[in-house]
């Protein structure tokens, strides 16, 4: 484990509005480090819709959940923020100066005196099929995730989905699975047409077999997985005999340990005041879709707002021997200056 | 018009429609557990609804973008739709879905 990081606010959640956060900040002069589970900056605008036109951006007429994205990251590139990506904020611990320290599941840790909660609908992760008692053998013969091929090595795999993911599974494990099954509800994908091609190729060769059907039911003991039941469209019903069972249909949003930071939450949202958008933590912040406020609108514009004000009074915790001084990027020469345009 | 909504846990709704919204967006106005995290860009499967036969071939065939999204959905039958894909309009008035488990 490296040493704490200390800096003046730590964010968890890199999409928009934690990116906006970042410039705001930057302009007060207020250093930030991000960390967010994805493996890339946007949140919600990258993983869900990237391609997805956007139009109530002000000033945006139109413009994708990507684009948007990148006009972002372009425009706090100045402040120069740290990002902890693929890494999920799992612990907070106030310490005894004041100052929070976040934990993340890789180790990292940071300290800060505010923490802003831009986590959106929460944390994303795999979406767990809905079969009775699938929980008994997650981890044990039930992955929702391949991090370490070999441990699949010699297995009677079976794979669910027909998203890329699935695919591409289906074609890596293939050459080292004792059998390997790929079962989909129709014959056809959302995946790249060559790993289609190669998924084909494999089937017609007799090294993987492909079903078009559901799984329905698990089968086994003490979390070891023996047989499952497979349900084809027009509902014939068989056992299928594998030992293990990696489903692949894509993220959903769960809140995530961010339920266990202790604070008060409403809904699975943060209650926040609307002038600082402070949760009733001192020194937590919550913005974006997270928070709740009587007239909360879910929408970007509103996070940027939020995001804003906040960076107003973050500044009070992080320098409370200075005066904050309200400038506009237009007309002050120190704002310019720290965005590397002044002339 | 009307939408006849099964929640999760099996109790029904009788719910009005606006033409031109989608079923998901009354359903999520109305207060029913259904996550549409995408907010209807048929980009995430997490409004998946099952539509009740003698309505379901009522409907216009599925995009091919509705069809690669339901790939992300779980518990996929032959009645399977999104529901931010279905406009509401006087024809479907009455139409009967059932919110798919997550």
């Amino acid at each position: 484990m490296t040493s704490p990081i200390e800096t003046d606010v730590a964010i968890i959640g890199a999409g928009p509005i934690g990116l906006f956060a970042v410039f705001e900040l930057g302009l007060l002069d207020l250093k930030a480090h991000l960390v967010d589970i994805l493996d890339r900056p946007g949140g919600q605008c990258a993983e869900l819709y990237p391609e997805k036109p956007i139009y109530d951006i002000p000033g945006l007429p139109v413009c994708s959940g990507q684009e948007l994205t990148d006009r972002l990251m372009q425009q706090i590139k100045p402040f120069n923020p740290q990002f902890h990506f693929s890494e999920t904020a799992s612990a907070l611990e106030k310490l005894s100066d004041g100052r929070w320290k976040l934990s993340t599941d890789c180790g990292t840790e940071i300290i800060a005196p505010v923490l802003v909660v831009a986590a959106g609908g929460g944390t994303f992760v795999p979406k767990r099929p809905p079969i009775a008692g699938i929980e008994a053998y997650e981890g044990k013969s039930v992955f929702y995730a391949v991090r370490k091929m070999d441990a699949f090595r010699g297995k009677n795999i079976l794979i669910a989905g027909g998203g890329d993911s699935a695919l591409d599974w289906t074609i890596n494990l293939a050459p080292i699975a004792a059998k390997l099954t790929l079962v989909h509800h129709r014959d056809g994908f959302r995946a790249a047409q060559h790993s289609v091609n190669q998924m084909r190729e494999l089937a017609a060769h007799g090294k993987i077999n492909f079903e078009i059907a559901s799984v329905k039911a698990l089968h086994g003991e003490n979390g070891a997985l023996r047989a499952v039941t497979l349900s084809s469209p027009d509902k014939r019903e068989w056992e299928h005999v594998c030992d293990t069972f990696i489903p692949f249909f894509g993220l959903t949003i769960k809140l995530g340990p961010i339920a266990d930071f202790g604070l008060n939450l409403t809904e699975n949202l943060i209650a926040v005041d609307t002038a600082k958008f402070e949760s009733a933590t001192s020194g937590i912040f919550a913005i974006g879709d997270i928070n709740t406020y009587p007239g909360k609108l879910k929408l970007i514009l509103s996070g940027f707002h939020e995001a804003a004000l906040m960076a107003q009074a973050a500044f009070h915790i992080c320098r409370p021997n200075e005066k904050l001084r309200f400038q506009y990027t237009t007309s002050s020469s120190s704002l310019q200056k720290k965005l590397g345009v002044a002339g | 018009m009307k939408i006849i909504a099964t929640d999760r846990k099996g109790q029904l709704h009788e719910i009005e429609g606006r033409d031109g919204w989608s079923v998901m967006e009354i359903l999520r106005d109305a207060g029913l557990d259904i996550a549409a995290e995408c907010g209807g860009a048929c980009a995430c499967a997490t409004c998946h609804v099952y539509v009740t036969a003698g309505w379901f071939e009522k409907l216009p065939a599925r995009s091919d973008a509705e069809i690669d999204m339901l790939d992300m959905a779980l518990a996929v039958e032959p009645n399977s739709r999104l529901s931010c894909q279905i406009t509401c309009g006087p024809e479907l008035d009455g139409i009967e879905v059932t919110i798919a488990p997550e």
